[in-house]
């Protein structure tokens, strides 16, 4: 009797104590954002605020556009998918069901430069985006997700291991490659682009290196970037700068479990090839 | 291939490639040979370019020899050392532990999946203010936690010792769920006959773990340690937001020195520099790596 209860019983103390100790940052950064500033420095330390403050949240949006800046994140992000996600769609079309001549030698060389960290070419990049009079923009923030790699090889994938008969019926029926891509391989990758928009969004979202060296006007950035100005110029304010993080942190996690079904099935086909 | 593709070639296949011809072209091989360039070159960023004034000036492999021939550039290495040293034995143990877990049948286990994954979701930027609040020596969390255990926390973000061990906390915190699923794929992958012939040869739960998970799982482990291997030569939004490279250069890493160097010192082509040697180092570890590959890890025949 014990025995058969053993097991259940270990899985759930381990796994909870596991999720105590991802969640303690978690609720220390909601119970500080509610905070108000005399109570940051008590001591003992209040786990539970005494007194529920609004402060941090009125004055994000007081000292900073932070509205703006949320809205730029949407923007930024939503775009920055839509972009990648189109110009991959339509190159691995091209390398998985047409024919041309170097296409495999092109490919390869798409495949290399996921070798090129982003750290590597940031600077010359920046130059390049200076030289288009680009700086400071959200065209110059979004242009180079254009290309990726990573999403260009696994539209590929998925695009090869549908059949070709379907396509040869297609062009029977006098279809164009146009509307082969459009009516029968973009609905046919759904779930593989379902995938890939959650991880360029979130990506998009998160990112800081690029906006950093893209964007000074307040009017323009993106969260991350808003919330480190704020931590330069507030650094002990942290229920500021709690409510801040909480405010970005909301709406993407919002987004991974309204497509974490796809998401998961995506992740998991990427951890077995691994 | 379909017969639609027999006859078309360049010519149709263009629409479709020019966008990320493009990008390719202009975001990633332009930038590549730039830097390269650019890394010979004494440009500060500001003055235009001018090659037939000599603006900017090549100055050969001095930018490479002032990196290398300086103390600053092994501080930095040291720091990633340190880091390294600490994170990836870390990283390993709670990522498998964690995905050992979810691995288990029972109910509730999608629920902690998604608690686990939190963390990944966070943006750096806020994750490491997260880290910053809860690290504070006097009145952060985490000190206040050892407290209650009679320990005397740290002084950790301001202690150059404990600087870099508090950007481990917070990394392991953030990475663990990513890694967790990557390492439950591979649990997945793991065909329970193994385990059954284990049984009956009489193995108990940890001479199943240590015999037939761990070995079945090398391929895994080998990817993942890879993998953070070269995200540890990468370190930078938490240590531009937690220490901004302090106490004393005590957490200072490549990519916050690229970025200074870039941005805030005007040095264009030593930062260049700096950035392919970046570069050779994740070339070289990718490699090696693979190279070794053969050596220790076990593939399921």
């Amino acid at each position: 009797m014990l025995r058969r209860y053993a097991g259940p019983f270990f899985f759930y103390v381990m796994a909870t104590a596991i999720a105590v100790i991802v969640l303690i940052p978690f609720f220390w950064m909601i119970s500080t954002s509610l905070k108000s500033k005399g109570a940051l420095t008590a001591v003992p330390i209040e786990w539970i605020p005494e007194e529920i403050s609004f402060e941090g949240y009125r004055k994000v949006f007081d000292v900073f556009p932070f509205a703006r800046t949320i809205l730029n994140s949407a923007f930024v992000a939503g775009l920055t998918t839509v972009v990648r996600l189109a110009a991959a769609a339509m190159a691995a079309y091209a390398f998985a069901k047409m024919r041309f001549r170097g296409r495999d030698i092109l490919f390869a060389a798409v495949l290399a430069t996921m070798m090129i960290p982003q750290q590597v070419t940031f600077i010359p990049l920046f130059l390049v985006m200076k030289e288009l009079q680009l700086i400071n923009t959200f065209t110059g923030l979004i242009a180079p997700s254009i290309f990726n790699a990573f999403a260009i090889f696994m539209m590929r994938q998925h695009m090869r291991t549908v059949n070709d008969a379907y396509l040869d019926a297609a062009v029977m029926d006098g279809a164009t490659h146009r509307t082969i891509f459009v009516r029968l391989m973009l609905p046919l990758s759904a779930p593989i682009l379902a995938t890939l928009a959650v991880i360029a969004f979130m990506d998009a979202w998160n990112d800081y290196l690029w906006p950093l060296v893209m964007l000074s006007d307040p009017n323009k950035m993106t969260l991350p970037l808003a919330l480190s100005k704020l931590s330069g110029q507030y650094a002990t304010d942290y229920n500021t700068l709690m409510a801040g993080s909480l405010i970005s942190i909301v709406p993407i996690v919002a987004v991974y479990l309204a497509a974490q079904k796809h998401f998961k099935a995506g992740l998991q086909v990427g951890g077995v090839k691994g | 291939m379909p017969r639609v593709s027999k006859h078309n070639g360049w010519f149709a296949a263009i629409g479709f490639l020019l966008p990320c011809l493009t990008g390719l072209i202009l975001f990633n091989l332009i930038p590549v040979a730039g830097a390269f360039t650019l890394s010979f070159t004494d440009w500060d960023g500001l003055k235009p370019i001018a090659p037939k004034d000599g603006v900017p000036a090549f100055v050969g492999l001095d930018n490479y020899a002032s990196i290398l021939g300086g103390d600053e550039f092994w501080r930095v290495l040291r720091n990633t050392a340190v880091y390294i040293v600490l994170y990836i034995p870390l990283i390993l143990i709670a990522s498998i532990a964690a995905a050992m877990l979810l691995h288990r049948p029972y109910r509730g286990v999608s629920v902690y999946r998604v608690l686990f994954y939190i963390p990944v979701l966070t943006s750096w930027v806020a994750g490491a203010l997260i880290f910053k609040s809860i690290l504070s020596p006097e009145y952060g969390g985490v000190n206040d936690l050892l407290n209650q255990f009679g320990i005397r926390g740290p002084g950790w973000l301001y202690d150059p010792n404990w600087a870099m061990p508090g950007i481990v906390l917070a990394s392991i915190w953030k990475d663990m769920g990513f890694f967790a699923l990557i390492f439950l794929g591979g649990l997945q992958g793991i065909d329970s006959s193994y385990y059954e012939a284990a049984k009956i040869d009489g193995a108990g739960p940890w001479r199943r773990f240590r015999h037939v998970t761990l070995p079945l799982l090398s391929p895994i482990t080998f990817f993942v340690t890879v993998i953070c291997l070269i995200f540890s030569f990468q370190l930078f939004p938490q240590v531009m937001i937690m220490t901004d490279g302090g106490p004393h250069g005590a957490t200072q890493v490549m990519v916050e020195r690229i970025y200074r160097y870039a941005f805030s010192y005007f040095k264009m082509g030593y930062a260049s520099a700096f950035s392919f040697i970046l570069f050779a180092i994740i070339f070289l570890f990718t490699w090696l790596q693979l190279k070794l590959q053969k050596k220790w890890v076990h593939y399921d025949a």
